[in-house]
Formats: C-alpha cells, sequence, structure tokens
C-alpha cells in the first residue's frame, strides 16, 4: 500500500498545478482545487507516516525499475514526518493566501498563476524529502527553487525584483554547487542512490569523503541559511508577499535542513565534519539573533530568527548523538509550524497597521485583542517559553549537548541558551511597542532619526512629514538635529527608491481607518496557531516518533535495508 | 588510456571566468556569468563519465564499447534546468531595466536604514534636546500637554511637576 501511495505527495500536486492551470479563468474553480490537492496530500502523508512509524522503512521503485537502476523514493520515519508537517502547513498557508485574495478582491488580476506555481512548489518539496537518489533530490530542490522564483517575484514590484535577483543568484550557485558534487560522487563511486552511496562511500579513502562530504554541506547550507551562507536570506524574504513569505521561511530552508541531516547520518557517518557543523551552528544562533535585535520591520526581525534557530537543528545534527537527533528532528517539526505562523501574523499586523515597520506600529492589542493573542502565543513558543513545544525542543537539544559533554558541545549549550534569552527580547521588543504603546505616540515618532528616515533624504532640513501624511510639521531647528539629517543624507545616497515611499506614504494616509481582518485569514492563522500549540499537547508521542526516526538514522540499516539487500548495492 | 588534458583545462577556464563574472555588479554579466559556470558543471559531468565510446543504443554497440550514458542523462536534465532558469532571470532583469532603469544589483534600502541608525542609538539621545515629536514613547512631555489645554481635567500625576511649570 505504502507503494501506491508513497509517490501521490509529488503527483498530486503537479497534476493539481496542471488542472489549477487549465482552469485559471475560474478562480473559484481554482481554489477549490488547489485546496483539495492540498487535503489530499495531507491525508496521504498522514497515512505514510503511520505506517512508516508501524512497519519502519520503505522503499519504492518508480516505475519498476530493479534498484540500482532506477529511482527509488524511500519512506522512513524523519521523510515521512516532514511530509506531514510539510503538507500541513502549505495547505494553512494556501487557505490564507486564498482568503487574503478574496478580500483583496483579485479575481481581477491575473494572478492565476500563483495556484499552479504553489503545487508545484509543495511537489518538489515531497520530491525533496522522499528521493531516494542524490539525483532526485536535486531536481527536487529545482522544482521548489523555480517555483519559489516565480512566487518571490509575483507581481515585479521593484523592491520584489530587487530581493528576487539575490534570491536567484545565490539559489543557482548552491545548486552549481551541488550539481558540481553529484559529478564528483559520480565519478568517485558510480552510483547516485543513495543507498547505495551509504554503503560505496565509506569504502573511499578519508581525504576524497571530506572533499565530497564538503562540497554537498556547502550546497546544503547555502539552502538552510547556515551562518557563513546565510546573508542572502534577509534580504530577499521579506519583500515577497505574507504568505509566501511564510511557507518560504517554513519549509525552503528545512529542505536544506533534512538534506543535511540525510548526509550527515546515511552518507557521512563518521563524523568528520562535526566540529565544523558545530562551529557553525553557534555562529548562525548568535549572529542570527543579534541581527534580528538590530531590525526595526517584524518581518526582518523575523527573518533573522529564522536564521537564528536553523542554529539549533545544525546543533542537534552536529552532535551526531541519537539524542542530538531526536532533538533536531523534533525541533525542525516545532520550527516549520511556528516560523509559519508567525509571518501570517505578520501579514495580519501589515494589514491591521498598515506597515511592518515596529516604529509605525501601535495600539494594536487595543485595535485587535485577537491579533494580539495569535502574536503572544507563537511568539513565546519561539522563544522557547515553558511549556511551549520551542522550550521542549531546546531543552531536548541542550540535554542532548550536555549528555554529549565535550568542552564544544558546552560552550553551545551555553550559545543555545543565550540565543533563546535574545530571542525572548527581539520578540518582547516588537510586542511591547506594536502592540501595547499608546495608539497616540505611534508612528515614527520613536526618534528623530526615525523621523528623519521616514521623510528620506529628500526632505529639507528642519522638515519632517507627518506620520499621517498630512501636512508638515516643524521640528526643532537646533544644529544636532541639522547634523543628524545630514548623516543621514550621507548614510542613504544610495537608497530610497522613490517608488516604494510612495507605497508607504498611502499606507499611512489610511492609517487612521480600523481595518476589519478578514475572518478566513484570521481563522487560518488561528488554526496554525492551534497547530503549534498542539505540537505541546502531543509533544510526547512526537518528541518519541522523533527519537525512533533518530535512532533508525543512526542505524542507518534500516533505510539500507528498505533500498535493497545490502549484498545488492555493494 | 591516458587521461585527457583538455577537459579539466577548459572546465577550470571556464569556472574561472564564470567566478569572475558572477561577482560582477552588473546583472547581464551575472547571467553570463552564471551560464559559463553551468556550461563547465555540464562538462565536469560528461568527464566523469569515464572515456569516450560507442553511443549507449542496445544492438548498436557492445556493453562493453558503450560510453556511460547516465552522466549525459544527468547533462540533458541539468541543461534543461539550466535554460529555464537563464531564461527566467533574463525576464527579471529586463523587468529591473523598465522599473529602475538600472540592471545593478540593487541596494537593500531597510540594511542601510539599520547600519544609519545604529551609529547613533536611541537610548543615547538625550530627550530634552528634542523636538516634543520626537522624544521617546513614555517620556513626559512627549505627551505634548500644553498648558491650559487640559485645564479642569486632574492629573494623574502625583508629587510630579506638570510639563509646563519645569
Amino acid at each position: 500500500m505504502t507503494g501506491v501511495l508513497a509517490p501521490l505527495p509529488v503527483l498530486l500536486p503537479l497534476l493539481g498545478a496542471a488542472g489549477t492551470l487549465l482552469v485559471g479563468r475560474h478562480p473559484a474553480v481554482q481554489r477549490v482545487l488547489s485546496v483539495v490537492v492540498l487535503i489530499a496530500v495531507l491525508s496521504v502523508s498522514v497515512v505514510l507516516l503511520l505506517r512508516a512509524d508501524a512497519l519502519g522503512a520503505t522503499a519504492v521503485s518508480v516505475g519498476g525499475w530493479p534498484v540500482p537502476l532506477g529511482i527509488v523514493l524511500v519512506v522512513d520515519r524523519l521523510s515521512a514526518l516532514m511530509l506531514v508537517v510539510a503538507s500541513a502547513v502549505a495547505l494553512g498557508v494556501l487557505v490564507f493566501a486564498v482568503g487574503q485574495g478574496a478580500t483583496d478582491g483579485s479575481e481581477q488580476t491575473p494572478l492565476s498563476v500563483f495556484h499552479p506555481t504553489f503545487l508545484v512548489l509543495v511537489a518538489g518539496v515531497s520530491n525533496a524529502f522522499l528521493a531516494g537518489d542524490l539525483f532526485n533530490l536535486y531536481v527536487g530542490f529545482e522544482i521548489l527553487l523555480m517555483a519559489s522564483y516565480v512566487l518571490l517575484t509575483l507581481g515585479g514590484t521593484a523592491p520584489r525584483i530587487r530581493g528576487g535577483i539575490t534570491y536567484v543568484v545565490v539559489s543557482l550557485m548552491s545548486s552549481l554547487v551541488f550539481l558540481a558534487a553529484i559529478g564528483l560522487v559520480y565519478a568517485a563511486t558510480g552510483t547516485v542512490n543513495l543507498a547505495q552511496l551509504a554503503v560505496r562511500l565509506g569504502e573511499l579513502p578519508a581525504g576524497t569523503q571530506v572533499l565530497l562530504q564538503s562540497m554537498l554541506l556547502v550546497a546544503f547550507c547555502i539552502k538552510a541559511a547556515v551562518f557563513p551562507l546565510s546573508a542572502w536570506l534577509p534580504d530577499s524574504y521579506p519583500t515577497a508577499p505574507a504568505p509566501v513569505t511564510a511557507v518560504f521561511a517554513g519549509l525552503l530552508t528545512k529542505v536544506g535542513v533534512y538534506a543535511i541531516i540525510r548526509t550527515q547520518t546515511l552518507l557521512f557517518p563518521g563524523g568528520a565534519l562535526d566540529t565544523v557543523l558545530m562551529c557553525a551552528a553557534l555562529a548562525t544562533m548568535l549572529i542570527g539573533i543579534l541581527g534580528a535585535i538590530a531590525q526595526t520591520d517584524i518581518r526582518r526581525i523575523l527573518s533573522f530568527t529564522l536564521v537564528s534557530h536553523i542554529g539549533y537543528m545544525v546543533f542537534g545534527i552536529g552532535l551526531a548523538t541519537s539524542a542530538g537527533l531526536a532533538g533536531a528532528i523534533f525541533y525542525v517539526a516545532h520550527h516549520i509550524a511556528i516560523q509559519t505562523t508567525l509571518f501570517l501574523v505578520a501579514g495580519l499586523v501589515e494589514r491591521q497597521g498598515g506597515s511592518t515597520a515596529v516604529d509605525r506600529l501601535g495600539g494594536l492589542a487595543k485595535a485587535s485583542p485577537l491579533l494580539a493573542v495569535l502574536f503572544f502565543v507563537p511568539a513565546m513558543n519561539l522563544a522557547g517559553i515553558p511549556p511551549f513545544s520551542g522550550f521542549i525542543g531546546k531543552l531536548g537539544l541542550l540535554r542532548a549537548g550536555v549528555a554529549e559533554g565535550s568542552p564544544l558541545a558546552l560552550v553551545l549549550v551555553a550559545g543555545g541558551v543565550v540565543t533563546s534569552l535574545l530571542t525572548l527580547i527581539a520578540v518582547a521588543r516588537v510586542w511591547t511597542r506594536a502592540f501595547w504603546r499608546p495608539r497616540t505616540q505611534q508612528p515614527g515618532r520613536d526618534t528623530a532619526r526615525a523621523a528623519a528616515s521616514d521623510a528620506g533624504p529628500d526632505t529639507p532640513d528642519g522638515e519632517v512629514t507627518d506620520g499621517n501624511g498630512s501636512a508638515p510639521v516643524l521640528v526643532g531647528q537646533s544644529a544636532r538635529r541639522a547634523a543628524r539629517q545630514a548623516a543621514w543624507v550621507r548614510h542613504t545616497q544610495v537608497a530610497t527608491a522613490s517608488e516604494a515611499d510612495d507605497d508607504r506614504a498611502e499606507e499611512r494616509d489610511d492609517d487612521d481607518e480600523v481595518h476589519p481582518l478578514p475572518g478566513v485569514m484570521l481563522a487560518t492563522t488561528g488554526a496554525l496557531v492551534a497547530l503549534t500549540v498542539a505540537l505541546t499537547v502531543i509533544a510526547g508521542p512526537l518528541y518519541g516518533l522523533a527519537s525512533r526516526a533518530a535512532d533508525d538514522l543512526r542505524e542507518r540499516t534500516p533505510y539500507l535495508e528498505s533500498v535493497a539487500d545490502v549484498a545488492v548495492l555493494r | 588510456m591516458t587521461p585527457t588534458i583538455v577537459l579539466p583545462v577548459i572546465i577550470g577556464g571556464l569556472y574561472a571566468a564564470g567566478v569572475y563574472l558572477l561577482l560582477d555588479r552588473s546583472l547581464t554579466r551575472v547571467l553570463l556569468g552564471f551560464l559559463l559556470l553551468g556550461n563547465a558543471t555540464n562538462l565536469l559531468l560528461l568527464s566523469v563519465g569515464g572515456p569516450g565510446g560507442l553511443a549507449p543504443i542496445l544492438g548498436y554497440a557492445e556493453a562493453e564499447e558503450m560510453s556511460d550514458p547516465l552522466p549525459q542523462a544527468l547533462i540533458l536534465t541539468a541543461i534543461v534546468i539550466t535554460f529555464g532558469v537563464a531564461a527566467f532571470m533574463l525576464a527579471m532583469i529586463h523587468r529591473s531595466w523598465r522599473l529602475v532603469n538600472e540592471e545593478n544589483v540593487g541596494t537593500d534600502e531597510e540594511d542601510r536604514r539599520v547600519a544609519a541608525r545604529s551609529d547613533t542609538d536611541a537610548d543615547e539621545l538625550d530627550p530634552d534636546d528634542l523636538a516634543p515629536e520626537d522624544r521617546p514613547a513614555g517620556h513626559a512631555d512627549s505627551l505634548r500637554i500644553r498648558a491650559g489645554a487640559v485645564r479642569g481635567i486632574p492629573s494623574d500625576d502625583v508629587d510630579l511637576p506638570s510639563a509646563s511649570a519645569r
């Protein structure tokens, strides 16, 4: 039965994409079709997970070709768990996007391309999770990247094109590194089948192994946004529409993390680069979260926390113990849900307050108490406040680190605690400013500098546009102020395309109206928040599942034997 | 069979030129650099197939004389992907040109803004030096209570001089 079901998470979205493309002129049909497809994918994934947990790993030879020749899809506990979380989150985001589209009246705009692209993205993610050979993994990556290029630049406004170009070029580089690594792996072993590689790579000289491993890791670390290779993420993600950023933040980086887990456990279990990974994890955690604290835009804060928390997962992988891997797997599941939810909430905040810049927001708790709850719960969860799943995941990782006991692991444990604390500071700043500051003190009046930055370099000295876009307000003529303005002009010679500012001015104009939040979007976000809370409630069984998956990964034999007899693989 | 030196030299040259072009700020050069890198990688894949041989068609050649078909299949896939992505990038470059009349890698404005912010932190400014509108939230004088404006409404400040009295 698994044999029939396993290809469906890839096939259904692809067929669905074709279907939605065909009915592109009927947005209602399109919406129903894509929601139905994702519900089907979710149910199939749940069945796959239950079967994988009960019966162990299963491999499916696509097209009936015998194992070393054909493409295999492998469903084990890890990939099935990833599939379930990913498809649940994708479904939530899609419903959110439908709600957003319906309220914005997008029937008139030529956005019929959103649904097919979104489904292709889901197909690519599923394919990457299920791939049983290295080249199929590459193809999965390319499918999801291609879809993500389109989604990220949806609408083609200037900021999106700017962010999109960075994203595309960096992704292309990582793909090329990955492809070259595949070539070298094939040259060294004569196969790209993961199970066969697991057997054959161990027989290579140590130097060759490290070369291949580091090439694969570089490619995956770019995708997962691990520190020295993470600069692209906060640059490009915040420009996209809220649902798109949400699904990217939830899924795309985690596919990279999944690939790192596979590489480290299945292909190179020797732990040659574990120290490097641990150091990268520490740098990712700390530098990411320090970046988040410096930011003043909610989406950018969230993008930086995303980078930072990737460090936790890499930490778990770098430990290379069962406990560490179990913590990393649990953390991936938790983080997919939580990060997606937070980005959706940021979308709601933008809708409610007209901006995501913390300096411009205020009084949200009074304007919409429900929104405040929807932000507060996942934000505390992200920071790792007990009893939420974020706390459980972090606790598991820290315990694994202490149990491992090496000095580096202990440093990482300390780094993890500090990161958690700094995350709390970052989200608490958003919470106090955007939600609790009285609305009258709100936009951009925080500091003279913020006011000046709102006005941009073109504003004459001493005159700053009021937050509501009304008549200019005369501010202090002091020399300090003039100097500050001059400094601002110097610093932003390049910046501030006029178009973006016009957009913001419009947003500011209707700032004072209270936008009622559309029910569908609120309900979906609420459902996802409920999902993150549910992860806390079922944390026991889930952590058990993660531990069993980690044990499988450490043992390697369940994966190998599901594909073929080990003798055949040799 | 002696290994050929030609392929590695070409691959290395293409990689070098590709990386050089990729580091340029002009997007067209970035695209060209990407194409060179893609071709270099394809050649690398071709060279991993081992020594050349006859076309791998059953009945046309013996199994021992065939060249390895798998790298060629991989290359075909990679070419298609590179082609698609290159087309998409061209479209983006064109769009960028239409929108902002330049085809350079753009600057992240928000990033610049944050960088500009960081040299003086808001907390270091003396609130009394600032105009009332600019004072931080919570500063007593930021509430803009002017003398006379609120007469008759009792202040909830206990034992504090009012804003105007200072």
